[in-house]
C-alpha cells in the first residue's frame, strides 16, 4: 500500500485574483516572452497576454496601470526561516510569508530548525495546519535529517515525506559524522526528498563570530576559515556521489567551496547550491563596525569570495539564490557582536539587492536574474513560477527604476535585522500574484493606483 | 575628544598631549599630597564584566587622585547574573548621572555599544580580544620616557597575540608613534593575516637581538588544553624572553602579570632593562591624563592646578 502524497506547499485561504494590468513590460525568460502586453488574471488564473489594448477584462477585475512597470514569473525562495514554532517573537508564519510577499516571492521553504524540532510528523502536520490558515504565499516545511538536529539519528523520513516534508536539513547546524549522512543518503534512496546541507566542520568554526582573515585580525575576533566550510563540501559531494544521492549545499560563502561544487558537477554528482543575496552583495569589511546584522552563518567573506560567488552564479555552478532569512528580535541583536546570534533578514531587499548589485552594474541580465530567483524551488521538487495561459498566476510587478531606502517604511517581517537596512537600492516590488491571489501590494503603489474615489462613488 | 574607545581614535598629536599630562601628574605623585582637585565633583564608574585586579585599581586610585567620585559596579552578584542585559544594565546606571563609564568586558566592541547608550565618556579598559588603549597609552608614555621618541624604534611583540588585546591595541599604538613592530610567537598563536596590520611576522627568536624593544605577552595555562601549544615547556624552549636571547641594548616590556619562567625568565623580570614596574606606576598616570582629557579637558582646567605649586 502507498500513502498518498501530499501537496509540499500550503497556504491561507484567499481571493482568486481578477485583474487586468496593462501596458508593463513582460519578461518571462523561460517562456519566451520578452515585451510591453497586456495581462489578464481571471478565477486567480493567467487567463490572456495579449498586444496592448487589444484585451477586454471582466467587468469585476481591477485594472492596473502597469506602464513603466515590468512583470515578471514571483519568486521562489528554497531558504527562510519562520521561526515557528517556538520563537513567534522573531517571525510567525503570518508575519514571514507576509515579508516573502513584500519581496516578490510566491512560494517558500522553511527549515526546520524551531523549538520543537520539526523532526517528527506530528510536529510537521500541525505547522502546515497552521500554515493553511495563516500563510500569505503558499509554503512548504523541510523536516530535519536528525532528530533534534542533535546529529545521532535520523529521523523518519519516509514518514515525514508523506507528511509532507519538501526535503531534510539540519540548517543551523551540520551533520558532522560523515557515516550518519551517509546513512541519511542512503534512506533518501527509499525515502525520497533533497537533503539540504549546511556545510560547516565545527572543530574548524567553533568560537568564530565572523571570517577568518585580515579584518579578524584587527578586531580581535574568533575568526571561522573558509576551509571549514569547503572541506565540508568536498566531503559531503563525495559522499552523495558514492551513494549515488541528491543532495543541495545551502548559501556557499567562499571561493573554494564553489571550487568544489564545480568539479562535483563535472563528476556528474547530483548536487545543487545556493547562494544568498548579502554574500553576493557585502565582504568582511562590513563587519569593521561590529554591526550585528552583519553576523550570519556562514560569515561574510573576502572581495575574491564575493566575486568567485558572482562568477558561479553566472557560470551555473551555483543554481540559484536563496535569502537565508533568518529573523531575530531587536533586544537579542542589540548585544556585543560576539553574543549576538547569526542572521539577517532578506526577503524583502533580496531583488532589489541582487538586481542592484548584479544587473544594473552590468554583471548579469535581468533574465538571469528572473531565472535565479526562481528556480531555487524547483530543487525540491516545486512547479517553477512560468507565465503559461490557464495556470495559477504568479507574477510580481517592479519598479526597475524607483531608488528606495531599505526599511524606511519599516518591515513587514516581525524583525528588522535586516543586512540591507539602510541602504539605497533599485527595484521596487509593487504587487505579488502568488497561486492566484494577490498576496502584496505596496502601499504608496496601492494609493496612487486605486480608482479615484469620485469615480468609484458613481 | 569625547570617549576612549579604540587607540585608533587617538591621532599621534592627542597621544602627545596625553603623555604630556601624564608626565605633568607624575611630577605631582612626587609630592606629599598625591591628590588635585581637577575632577571634584565628577563621578566616574568602573563597569567591569571581568576580573580585574591591576586595571580597576589603576583607573579607581587615578579617578581619586583627580578627586572623583568612583564607583565600582563589577558582573559577579549583580543584576547581570540574573540575566540583565548590557543595554539595561547601562541605562539604568546612567540613571545615575556618570561622567565617564570604564567599561572592561570579555567582548569587543562593547565599550563602543555602551556609548551609545548613555551620554556618559567612555573609557575601554579592554573589550574580549580587541583592544586596551589605555594600554598602549601608558606603554607608550613608559617608552617615550625612556628613548625620549619611539619614530623607528624596532619593537618585538612576543608571544600569544592572538588572545591579547593588548597585542593589538600596541601593535597600532606603536606604528602611530613611527616604530616598527614585529610579532613573533608559534604560528597557532599569531592571527591569520595579522600582517596586514603592517607588521613583521617571526616564528623564532632568533633576531630578536635587534629589538630595541621586546614586548612580553602574558601566556595563559589553557592554551595547551586548546592544542594552541604542546607544552609549556617546549612554549619557554622556543619563546621564554631570557638573558641570552635579550640584546644587550633591548629594553623588556609586560603588560602583567607576568608568569615567571614561562614567557620570562625569573632573572629578566626583574634586570636593568626591564620596565615592567615603570609600566605599572605609568598605569595611574597616564589613566588620570585620560580622565582628564576626556572631563576636563575642553573645560580650560590647568592639568596640575595652581595651589598646589602655591
Amino acid at each position: 500500500m502507498t500513502r498518498r502524497k501530499e501537496q509540499l506547499l500550503v497556504r491561507g485561504t484567499a481571493a482568486e485574483a481578477d485583474l487586468m494590468i496593462t501596458g508593463a513590460h513582460l519578461i518571462d525568460p523561460r517562456a519566451g516572452i520578452d515585451g510591453v502586453f497586456d495581462v489578464v488574471v481571471s478565477d486567480g488564473q493567467l487567463a490572456e497576454i495579449g498586444e496592448p489594448g487589444t484585451l477586454t477584462a471582466g467587468p469585476d477585475a481591477e485594472k492596473i496601470d502597469g506602464s513603466g512597470f515590468h512583470l515578471f514569473p514571483a519568486f521562489v525562495d528554497p531558504h527562510i526561516h519562520l521561526r515557528t514554532p517556538g520563537h513567534e517573537h522573531k517571525e510567525d508564519i503570518e508575519t514571514g510569508t507576509r515579508s516573502a510577499a513584500a519581496g516578490g516571492f510566491c512560494a517558500v521553504l522553511a527549515m526546520p530548525n524551531t523549538d520543537p524540532v520539526v523532526d517528527s510528523a506530528s510536529v510537521l502536520r500541525s505547522l502546515r495546519e497552521a500554515a493553511r490558515r495563516e500563510a500569505r504565499v503558499p509554503v512548504g516545511f523541510l523536516a530535519a535529517i536528525t532528530v533534534g538536529l542533535e546529529g545521532q539519528e535520523l529521523t523518519a523520513m519516509s514518514e515525514l515525506r508523506a507528511a509532507g516534508a519538501a526535503g531534510f536539513t539540519d540548517d543551523g547546524m551540520p551533520v558532522e559524522s560523515a557515516g550518519m549522512l551517509r546513512k541519511a543518503l542512503q534512506y533518501q534512496q527509499m525515502s525520497g526528498g533533497v537533503l539540504a546541507l549546511h556545510e560547516e566542520d565545527p572543530s574548524l568554526s567553533a568560537g568564530g563570530s565572523m571570517n577568518e582573515g585580515a579584518v579578524s585580525a584587527v578586531l580581535g575576533i574568533g575568526g571561522i576559515p573558509s576551509t571549514s566550510e569547503s572541506t565540508m563540501v568536498a566531503r559531503d559531494a563525495a559522499l552523495a556521489g558514492y551513494e549515488g544521492g541528491t543532495v543541495h549545499m545551502q548559501h556557499l560563502s567562499c571561493a573554494e567551496s564553489v571550487e568544489a561544487i564545480r568539479e562535483a558537477k563535472r563528476l556528474g554528482y547530483n548536487v545543487t547550491t545556493e547562494v544568498s543575496p548579502h554574500h553576493l552583495c557585502f565582504t568582511e569589511e562590513e563587519v569593521r563596525t561590529l554591526d550585528t546584522r552583519m553576523k550570519m552563518n556562514p560569515p561574510l567573506r573576502t572581495e575574491a569570495d564575493r566575486q568567485a560567488l558572482i562568477a558561479g552564479l553566472i557560470d551555473g555552478t551555483i543554481d540559484c539564490i536563496a535569502t537565508d532569512h533568518a529573523p531575530h528580535s531587536a533586544h537579542e541583536k542589540e548585544v556585543p557582536f560576539e553574543q549576538a546570534p547569526m542572521g539577517t533578514t532578506g526577503l524583502e531587499s533580496s531583488f532589489a539587492a541582487c538586481y542592484t548589485e548584479l544587473v544594473r552594474s552590468g554583471l548579469m541580465s535581468i533574465e538571469m536574474l528572473i531565472e535565479k530567483m526562481t528556480c531555487g524551488g524547483a530543487i525540491f521538487g516545486l512547479q517553477i513560477p512560468q507565465m503559461t495561459i490557464g495556470e495559477s498566476a504568479n507574477l510580481v510587478l517592479v519598479d526597475l527604476e524607483q531608488e528606495w531606502r531599505v526599511g524606511e517604511d519599516g518591515y513587514e517581517s516581525r524583525s528588522e535585522n535586516c543586512a540591507f537596512g539602510g541602504r539605497m537600492l533599485h527595484g521596487r516590488v509593487l504587487l505579488t500574484v502568488a497561486d492566484g491571489a494577490v498576496a502584496y501590494r505596496q502601499r504608496s503603489f496601492a494609493l496612487s493606483a486605486a480608482p479615484d474615489l469620485d469615480e468609484a462613488a458613481q | 575628544m569625547k570617549h576612549l574607545l579604540s587607540i585608533e581614535d587617538v591621532s599621534r598629536e592627542d597621544v602627545e598631549r596625553i603623555c604630556a599630562r601624564a608626565a605633568a601628574f607624575s611630577e605631582n605623585h612626587e609630592r606629599e599630597i598625591k591628590k588635585v582637585p581637577a575632577l571634584r565633583g565628577r563621578t566616574v564608574l568602573n563597569l567591569f564584566y571581568e576580573a580585574s585586579t591591576r586595571t580597576r585599581s589603576s583607573f579607581e586610585l587615578a579617578a581619586k587622585r583627580l578627586s572623583a567620585d568612583v564607583v565600582n559596579f563589577s558582573a559577579s552578584g549583580s543584576s547581570t547574573e540574573k540575566g540583565e542585559s548590557l543595554k539595561d544594565t547601562v541605562q539604568t546606571l546612567s540613571a545615575h548621572r556618570p561622567d565617564a563609564i570604564v567599561v572592561r568586558c570579555p567582548w569587543a566592541g562593547a565599550p563602543a555599544l555602551v556609548a551609545e547608550w548613555t551620554d556618559a565618556a567612555i573609557i575601554n579598559a579592554g573589550d574580549g580580544k580587541h583592544e586596551h588603549p589605555t594600554q598602549a597609552l601608558l606603554d607608550i608614555y613608559t617608552l617615550s620616557r625612556r628613548l625620549g621618541s619611539l619614530d623607528g624604534a624596532k619593537i618585538w611583540i612576543v608571544g600569544d597575540v592572538l588572545h591579547s588585546r593588548v597585542a593589538r591595541s600596541n601593535i597600532l599604538g606603536f606604528q602611530k608613534m613611527g616604530a616598527q613592530v614585529t610579532v613573533a610567537g608559534p604560528p597557532t598563536l599569531l592571527p591569520r593575516d595579522i600582517e596586514a596590520m603592517g607588521v613583521e611576522v617571526r616564528y623564532s627568536l632568533d633576531d630578536l637581538h635587534e629589538a630595541d624593544v621586546v614586548y612580553a605577552l602574558r601566556m595563559q595555562n589553557e592554551r595547551m588544553q586548546q592544542a594552541y601549544l604542546p607544552s609549556m615547556r617546549e612554549y619557554a624552549s622556543l619563546f621564554q624572553i631570557d638573558e641570552r636571547r635579550l640584546g644587550a641594548r633591548s629594553l623588556l616590556m609586560h603588560p602583567g602579570p607576568v608568569n615567571r619562567g614561562v614567557e620570562l625568565s625569573d632573572e629578566v623580570v626583574d634586570c636593568a632593562q626591564s620596565l615592567i614596574l615603570e609600566q605599572v606606576a605609568a598605569g595611574v598616570v597616564v589613566r588620570m591624563a585620560v580622565l582628564f582629557e576626556l572631563l576636563a579637558a575642553s573645560r580650560a582646567f590647568d592639568p596640575v592646578p595652581e595651589h598646589q605649586s602655591a
